[in-house]
């Protein structure tokens, strides 16, 4: 099997703590070495002068619409987007067309994945039959097929009996239990932030509160049952605080963000655009920023893209009636990148929210580059200026709200088990 | 001035002033024996009604056909999602067929921007959803003008359901812009989040409302909320929120007090103040008319002159 030399680099580790100039050796799928100044003859030579040498990103929160949406998007085009923003593991959600509540449909992701996708897919599975909220799944069976979590994303288990079950009945597999937290009864056809943007636009809001109130019963819940909660998409200034207090009480309990929600506020969505609408929305900029504090502390763990596909013609539509979500996987760097430049985060504190918490969290064995590790790789050339156009993405969608952007910042090269997968010059490189 | 009228939001006081000064012009026409005049000959104006209305569309159609414009009227109340069209899919097909302006009422905010956004003729919003309803504050503000001479300085209280109104929200803008203080006041669960950042003063009582208040304006209160949750009764609405003669002498002697129509009468209005002074109901729906005269000769006439040879 083909050797890597990547050299030249600054090398990001968080999980070792290890922030230096280093070159990396990669052989057979795994890191062979890592050390300075090393040569390796015969092997495939990468510059990484100038660049960060990163984990492979791991998005544990992911939207890859195979089975049944594949117009949107499948786990061909989802993983070629992947790796195009440097993710090499992507864990994803079980919403699809049938729902992944059945190991049938898991495998079949799997097998999918194994022939199409440049990114290693790992499946979440529903947490309840159906994403109903009622009946849970067959958590053991769908974790032998290999699902690495539970979700009913894009619902909520609003049933507090179902949700104590669902996740007392986790501790059998020892996975987490992923919670879209919002109140239906709160957010009652909220489409944007509630305040003084949806006053001003007239839309229906959806008020902070009904993320807080939910957060607040699952922790507790959690706490009763002592599974592994984890929280997706935080938005809220008031769900980082229960968190943070959460987490002091050793409440088994961790949490994501996405690049939206640490980079975007409510105003966004003032010229009624669809590609503002998410769920949760958009918040305030003292949300944003109790976000950003949040991952700056590690009280929230993990950046995720939410990645959520949708056709232009259905974005098209009255703000109300478009459906909730934007792509993310191309954008996600870059947009973080700037919470580096502004100081908020330390390029190693950003590697970890992309790469080792996420792979923690999922118990995949990602997010390190000690030798013996896999040899999924991010090079990241921190000043590379470019514009972000969704048409010339891998995705098949271009619900983005950053169409046209410039940004500083991004991925330039990634490498899944020692193979080079993406080249920013030259594309995806996968059969 | 601005092309297109979207909202009030945002519009110059100079360009609110014009359309009001057009707008007096335009009621001395019809006040003639002949009501028409050939300012809008060979231009064509498309009422573009998802939500229907017949009041305002057929104060738009009154207004074009004095004007001696073409209007044709397109009327769905069917949404894009249940058509599959979509909405820029409609505004292309609209722009074909090249209107001098196209005025579209729909019942979701955001819907006339975004068609806007894709038509060379201008838009003027008719009301989407609880966004804007521009039109109805400038004849709304005509009105004052001919009742009280002025605007500026003047105290306005709007009473009922903000939260769902586009009347309300095109007003205070209109009228915070002209100069006057706007207060408002309703159920609590009917005043939108963070509405003191659009400029007012949320009064907590009725009576706090209407202390000294020039100009009384009641909501309408939209049919399917006089069932919802969102207040207990109609019995309860009325006696708190319902103006009558006695309530109203909280306001100055001389208050008018207007309504945008059709009223719940007993609910919003006691029967007696619908139907007479102080109340200007049907001056508001006479201005209507020459309102909209004025905003479609602004808007589709000069994209007419700009068209002739030079
Ligand atoms: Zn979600």
């Amino acid at each position: 099997m083909a050797r890597v030399l990547i050299r030249g680099g600054r090398l990001l580790d968080p999980a070792a703590g290890r922030d230096e100039a280093a070159d990396l050796l990669l052989q057979d799928g795994r890191v062979a070495a890592v050390g300075r100044g090393m040569e390796a003859q015969g092997a495939e030579q990468v510059d990484a002068s100038g660049c960060w040498v990163m984990p492979g990103f791991v998005d544990l929160h992911a939207h890859l619409r195979e089975p049944g949406q594949e117009y949107k998007e499948d786990i061909a085009s989802g993983g070629r987007a992947a790796v195009a923003g440097g993710f090499t593991s992507v864990a994803c959600m079980a919403n699809t067309a049938p729902v992944n509540d059945d190991p049938a449909v898991t495998d079949y992701i799997l097998d999918r994945a194994r022939q199409d996708s440049p990114a290693r897919i790992y499946p979440i599975a529903a947490a309840t039959k159906g994403l109903r909220g009622e009946v849970m799944s067959e958590m053991s069976a769908l974790v032998d097929a290999g699902a690495v979590a539970f979700s009913d994303d894009g619902k909520t288990i609003m049933d507090s009996g179902v949700q104590r079950r669902v996740l007392e009945y986790s501790r059998l597999v020892e996975r987490p239990v992923m919670v879209h937290a919002e109140d239906c009864g709160l957010v009652r056809g909220g489409v944007v932030n509630e305040g003084a943007v949806s006053t001003r636009l007239g839309l229906p809001g959806n008020p902070a509160v009904a993320e807080v109130v939910h957060v607040a019963r699952d922790l507790m819940l959690a706490e009763l049952t002592g599974a592994h909660l984890h929280v997706a998409h935080v938005s809220t200034a008031g769900a980082v605080e229960l968190l943070r207090e959460a987490r002091a009480r050793g409440v088994h309990v961790t949490a994501e963000v996405t690049p939206h929600h640490l980079a975007l506020s409510d105003e966004a969505a003032l010229g009624y655009d669809a590609n503002t609408k998410m769920a949760p929305p958009l918040r305030s900029a003292a949300d944003v920023a109790a976000c950003q504090q949040g991952l700056a502390d590690g009280v929230l763990d993990a950046i995720a893209t939410d990645h959520a596909p949708h056709a232009v013609h259905e974005k098209e539509v009255e703000f109300t009636a478009a459906p909730p979500g934007v792509i993310g996987f191309e954008t996600a760097l870059a947009v973080v990148l700037e919470l580096v430049r502004a100081g908020r985060l330390t390029p190693l504190q950003l590697a970890a929210a992309l790469s080792s918490n996420p792979a923690r969290i999922l118990q995949l064995e990602a997010g390190r580059l000690a030798r013996g590790d896999p040899g999924d790789v991010t090079l990241v050339d921190p000043e590379r200026r470019w514009r972000y156009d969704p048409a010339k993405g891998h995705s098949k969608s271009r619900n983005s709200p950053w169409a046209g952007r410039e940004f500083t910042g991004r991925v330039v090269v990634t490498l899944v088990a020692g193979e080079l997968v993406f080249h920013a010059d030259r594309g995806v490189l996968h059969p | 001035m601005q092309r297109g009228l979207l909202g009030i939001e945002g519009m110059e006081r100079a360009d609110i002033e014009l359309v009001l000064e057009t707008a007096f012009h335009m009621k001395e026409v019809g006040q003639r024996d002949v009501k028409k005049v050939p300012t809008l000959r060979g231009r064509s104006i498309i009422n573009l009604f998802f939500e229907p209305s017949t009041r305002t569309r057929t104060s738009f159609e009154i207004a074009g056909k004095r004007l001696s414009a073409d209007v044709i009227n397109f009327s769905s109340s069917a949404s894009s999602l249940s058509k599959s069209e979509s909405i820029l899919d409609t505004a292309k097909t609209l722009d074909a067929m090249d209107p001098d302006a196209v005025v579209v009422r729909h019942q979701v905010a955001g819907v006339p921007k975004r068609i806007a956004d894709e038509l060379a003729a201008p838009v003027i919003n008719a009301g989407d959803g609880a966004h804007e309803h521009p039109t109805q504050a400038l004849l709304d503000l005509m009105t004052v003008v001919e009742e009280k001479g002025r605007v500026d300085g003047l105290c306005v209280a709007i009473i009922g359901d903000i939260a769902h109104s586009r009347v309300a929200r095109s007003n205070i803008h209109g009228f915070l812009t002209m100069g006057a203080e706007v207060r408002v006041a309703g159920p609590p669960t009917m005043i939108p989040a963070r509405v003191e950042a659009l400029g007012v003063k949320a009064a907590r009582s009725l009576r706090e409302a209407l202390d000294g208040a020039d100009v009384v304006m009641a909501l309408r209160i939209q049919g399917e909320r006089l069932s919802g949750a969102a207040f207990p009764s109609i019995r309860e609405y009325a006696a708190t929120f319902g103006l009558d003669r006695a309530k109203l002498r909280f306001a100055q002697d001389d208050a008018i007090v207007m309504h945008p129509g059709p009223v719940n009468r007993g609910v919003e209005l006691s029967h007696d103040l619908a139907d007479r002074r102080p109340s200007v109901i049907l001056d508001q729906v006479r201005n209507g008319v020459a309102l909209r005269m004025a905003v479609l000769y602004l808007q589709a006439g000069r994209r007419a002159r700009a068209q002739e040879p030079r």
